[in-house]
């Protein structure tokens, strides 16, 4: 019984702690880097935190906040709901898979994976809602939207993506004291 | 092995793969419920006005703030060199005004006798606040800080100054979000103020860095519509109420049909810098009805 209610005060913590920082992400990009975006472009800080928390917790983790960050966006900027949420939720579980393969104190990883993913997001959107609306100019887009977009999201990301190992970290250091004045 | 492995401790278990597939599952039906109908999900908007838009109206000002005091400091020296040109032609210009004057008596006696008073100008208008948008590079979406609690409803017209900015799409009793007609999935009926000639204005995702929207169909067959011409919505659209100025025309070419032309026009409303809105509160088809 005792170790049923360690584990799920340990997942608990998770929880609170990724929620929090869905909603601190969300607010951030729609408000301040809305504000002072670049010529309208905004770096993509939901992306990095699908793709942070799945490289740091794995692929359930990755999923869950894949899906709600998508949902989020959904809810408050686009006209019917469930397509983000669906992409972000297939980023955050392909990120899962490399759980626990990597050191995560190396950023350049988790940064190549970043430019990836933003990449397959924004090409899922062109596919999606540009493509079979029978807009082919697939360049264009490119050089507009995709690739600004990608330097814009790796740039926040090496500021961004330090933060998030901090919390891990702290939610690590928070467990192995507990778990020590357990036993 | 079946979806539920069944752990020591009895703690239920499921496998990642397993909630992936039926959160995708979720997403599909969740989409082509929400594509078809034209639902509108209240519990929901309820919570999420409750949690995010206190926090967002916050963060706004605060990105306003320092957005402003930057602009601040680059813009004094500037705006020194233009007040002393500016005095200079506000005299100027207050030798016009008496003689507009003059003309508005004119024009307001004319406008009378041709009983042309459903001038959008006496609309009833809810001013608000864009509170957050541009979380996605790919669509023009925004959110304000009025809803259902002021009398908003879905389809009401947005006014930015004087020109058209867009239409609410959905409504919470705090916040409404509101699509842009720069935004690519946009299309807004106009007509030529000065010809009446009908044509189709449409936004276009590539071209909003450069400042103009797009427009399309308009048979003009005697040449008549030039370079800044007013272009404002036109009677047969079905969401926007007439005459609301959308902007200038900036370019214009014939289609390789020849019959139709289409170019660009420069919006009335300056789309980057945007903070307030005018929401006008009657809506199209009430007003169509009642008449």
């Amino acid at each position: 019984m005792t170790y049923l209610i360690r584990e799920v005060r340990k997942s608990m913590r998770r929880i609170i702690v990724t929620i929090f920082l869905v909603i601190i992400s969300f607010l951030l990009q729609c408000t301040i880097f809305y504000r002072i975006s670049f010529s309208g472009m905004v770096p993509n800080i939901m992306l990095i935190l699908t793709v942070s928390t799945g490289l740091l917790y794995g692929q359930k983790p990755g999923l869950y906040t894949g899906f709600f960050c998508g949902l989020l966006l959904d809810l408050f900027f686009f006209r019917f709901i469930g397509f983000n949420a669906l992409v972000y939720m297939y980023i955050g579980f392909g990120n899962g898979s490399l759980a626990g393969k990597f050191f995560p104190d190396d950023i350049k990883l988790p940064l190549g994976l970043i430019v990836i993913s933003d990449l397959v997001y924004s090409f899922a959107t062109y596919f999606f809602l540009y493509l079979l609306r029978g807009d082919f100019a697939i360049r264009d887009y490119m050089l507009h939207t995709i690739i600004p977009e990608m330097v814009y999201t790796v740039l926040i990301s090496v500021l961004y993506y330090p933060l998030i190992l901090f919390t891990e970290k702290w939610i690590q250091r928070y467990e192995t004291r507990g778990a020590a004045e357990n036993v | 092995m079946s979806p539920i492995v069944r752990r020591k401790k009895e703690r239920f278990h499921l496998q990642p793969k397993y909630s992936l597939l039926i959160l995708t599952v979720l997403c599909v039906f969740i989409m082509s419920v929400t594509i078809t109908t034209e639902m509108e999900h209240t519990y929901i908007n309820k919570v999420l006005g409750a949690v995010f838009v206190p926090f967002q109206k916050g963060l706004t000002d605060i990105g306003s703030f320092c957005i402003n005091r930057v602009e601040e400091l680059q813009q004094i020296r500037v705006l020194l060199d233009r007040n002393e040109e500016l005095e200079a032609k506000v005299d100027d210009l207050n030798l016009k005004l008496v003689q507009y004057q003059q003309e508005r008596y004119e024009l307001t006696a004319l406008r009378e006798l041709y009983e042309l008073d459903d001038d959008y100008s006496e609309y009833k208008k809810i001013g608000a606040r864009i509170i957050g948008g541009g979380s996605s590079n790919w669509n023009n979406y925004f959110i304000i800080d009025k809803g259902s609690d002021q009398g908003l409803l879905m389809n009401m017209n947005v006014l930015a100054g004087e020109g058209l900015v867009g239409r609410i799409d959905e409504v919470g009793p705090n916040w409404s979000k509101v699509v842009s007609i720069v935004d690519d999935s946009s299309n807004v009926s106009g007509k030529i103020l000065s010809t009446g000639d009908n044509l189709i204005v449409s936004g276009n995702l590539l071209l909003l860095d450069s400042g103009y929207i797009e427009f399309s169909q308009l048979k003009d067959t005697d040449n008549l519509v030039v370079v800044g011409d007013k272009v404002v919505t036109s009677n047969i659209s079905d969401k926007y109420l007439p005459g609301i100025l959308i902007g200038y025309i900036n370019n214009i070419q014939t289609d390789s049909n020849h019959l139709t032309k289409s170019g660009y026009l420069t919006p009335a409303v300056d789309f980057e810098h945007i903070e307030e809105v005018l929401v006008i509160t009657t809506l199209k088809q009430a007003d169509f009805n009642t008449d």
